[in-house]
């Protein structure tokens, strides 16, 4: 019982960590292509952020995003790449339910679906970002 | 200033935070803000979202590497998750409601208390502690390898204190855009009595849930910009990753008490513009 438990939390480890570093790293390039694009474009312009005045919608919602992101702006492919990093987290999130299921530890499994909830309605029902 | 110019700047001064924050293990987040909204006077609305998505970013690179060496807790991670989402949701919330004064001397109390509690010596952690009934049935007790050598065992203890100071570390984290890794620590070591390794690392491992939590708030209210998110997000990763590498060896005691006089003069700022309506 304590080596097949064993077993299985290093397995669990393992594929979590992976998973983190995999997303990580698949966000920084994703991020750094559209900062490439976004400076070679828009370079030589002034920067401004001393005035607050919120990113268009299309910058702010995923279909908007996933648009621009085809159309191969910058903006649009540097956000894609931060909501690859958001993703992150919540994948790993929802991977350890499936972890704890493998364990047959119920309680956990509760447990880390009421946090998967709370990040879903975060992303999905906080500002409708999807 | 063009964009060209000021997004090398602000990847150098990320890259300096990011390094600086893992070799002492302060957090780079802390400091970004200040630094994006005193010296490159951007708005703080704009400085929140930059810094809470390098803070996913820094908290997933490290923790992918700690999951490995056996000291994180998976189970008392995700139970206290359960606290610092809800929290950071509620905090995400509240920001939209509170004057960006407000916000700034909220933040310059924090930095002040920051460096303050990276002064505080530890108490010595107590062992052998019997076990707690509630810690025990939601089996958060748990063993790790000691400096010794073999396994030590520990027993968590005020469950419900620190998941109500779990909550509250969320809460911040929402609110300032921070990983709020040093309210974690405190309430796992301190409060819960948890051995300081596992606390460190099983913080780290909890900060990027967090603060994907309050990510998906700011982002869909138009908080985060893609032109200052990219060189803050690659900047502090970059820098985390190599102070990553060089801590096994640094000699980071001086390091870390310049560092905390910095984190010191930001709070004393952030209070200043906050109060006086420079921000």
């Amino acid at each position: 019982m304590s080596t097949t438990r064993n077993w299985t939390d290093k397995t669990i480890e393992e594929i979590v960590g992976t998973l983190l570093r995999v997303g990580v790293t698949l966000s920084a390039v994703v991020v750094s292509i559209g900062g490439a694009i976004y400076l070679a474009r828009h370079g030589r312009e002034p920067a401004n952020y001393g005035v607050f005045h919120g990113e268009p919608s299309d910058l702010r919602i995923l279909s908007g995003i996933v648009r621009e992101a085809f159309r191969l702006r910058g903006r649009g492919i540097i956000q894609l790449g931060l909501l690859l990093l958001i993703a992150t987290p919540v994948a790993r999130v929802a991977f350890s339910i499936w972890g704890f299921a493998e364990e047959h530890d119920r309680l956990y499994m509760i447990f880390t679906g009421i946090v998967l909830i709370v990040l879903l309605y975060s992303l999905l029902g906080s500002g409708s970002a999807f | 200033m063009n964009i060209l110019e000021f997004t090398i700047l602000v990847a150098a001064g990320s890259f300096l935070a990011g390094l600086l924050g893992s070799l002492t293990g302060l957090g780079g987040g802390v400091v970004l803000v200040p630094l994006l909204s005193l010296f490159f006077k951007v708005d703080i609305r704009y400085a929140i979202g930059a810094s809470l998505v390098s803070v996913i970013a820094t908290s997933s690179g490290a923790a992918s590497a700690y999951v490995r060496e056996g000291f994180s807790n998976i189970r008392i991670g995700m139970f206290l998750e359960i606290a610092t989402t809800v929290g950071a949701l509620v905090g995400a919330f509240l920001a939209a409601f509170i004057s960006t004064k407000a916000l700034a001397m909220i933040f310059g109390v924090m930095l002040l208390y920051s460096a303050y509690l990276s002064r505080k010596p530890r108490p010595r952690a107590q062992r052998n502690l019997p076990p707690d009934p509630l810690a025990t049935r939601l089996r958060m007790n748990g063993d790790f390898p000691s400096e010794e050598g073999g396994m030590r065992h520990y027993n968590v203890q005020r469950v419900p204190l620190g998941f109500s100071l779990m909550f509250g570390a969320g809460a911040l984290s929402g609110l300032l855009g921070i990983g709020s890794g040093a309210v974690k620590v405190l309430a796992m070591d301190q409060a819960m009595k948890i051995p300081f390794k596992v606390s460190t690392t099983t913080s780290n491992f909890m900060i990027g849930v967090t603060a994907a939590a309050s990510a998906g708030v700011y982002l869909s209210r138009g908080y985060v910009d893609p032109g200052l998110a990219m060189p803050v997000m690659l900047g502090v990763l970059a820098g985390s990753m190599l102070g990553a590498r060089i801590l096994v060896k640094a000699e980071t005691k001086m390091l870390r008490l310049v560092f905390s006089i910095v984190i010191g003069v930001l709070g004393l700022q952030m209070l200043y513009k906050g109060l006086t309506g420079g921000i």
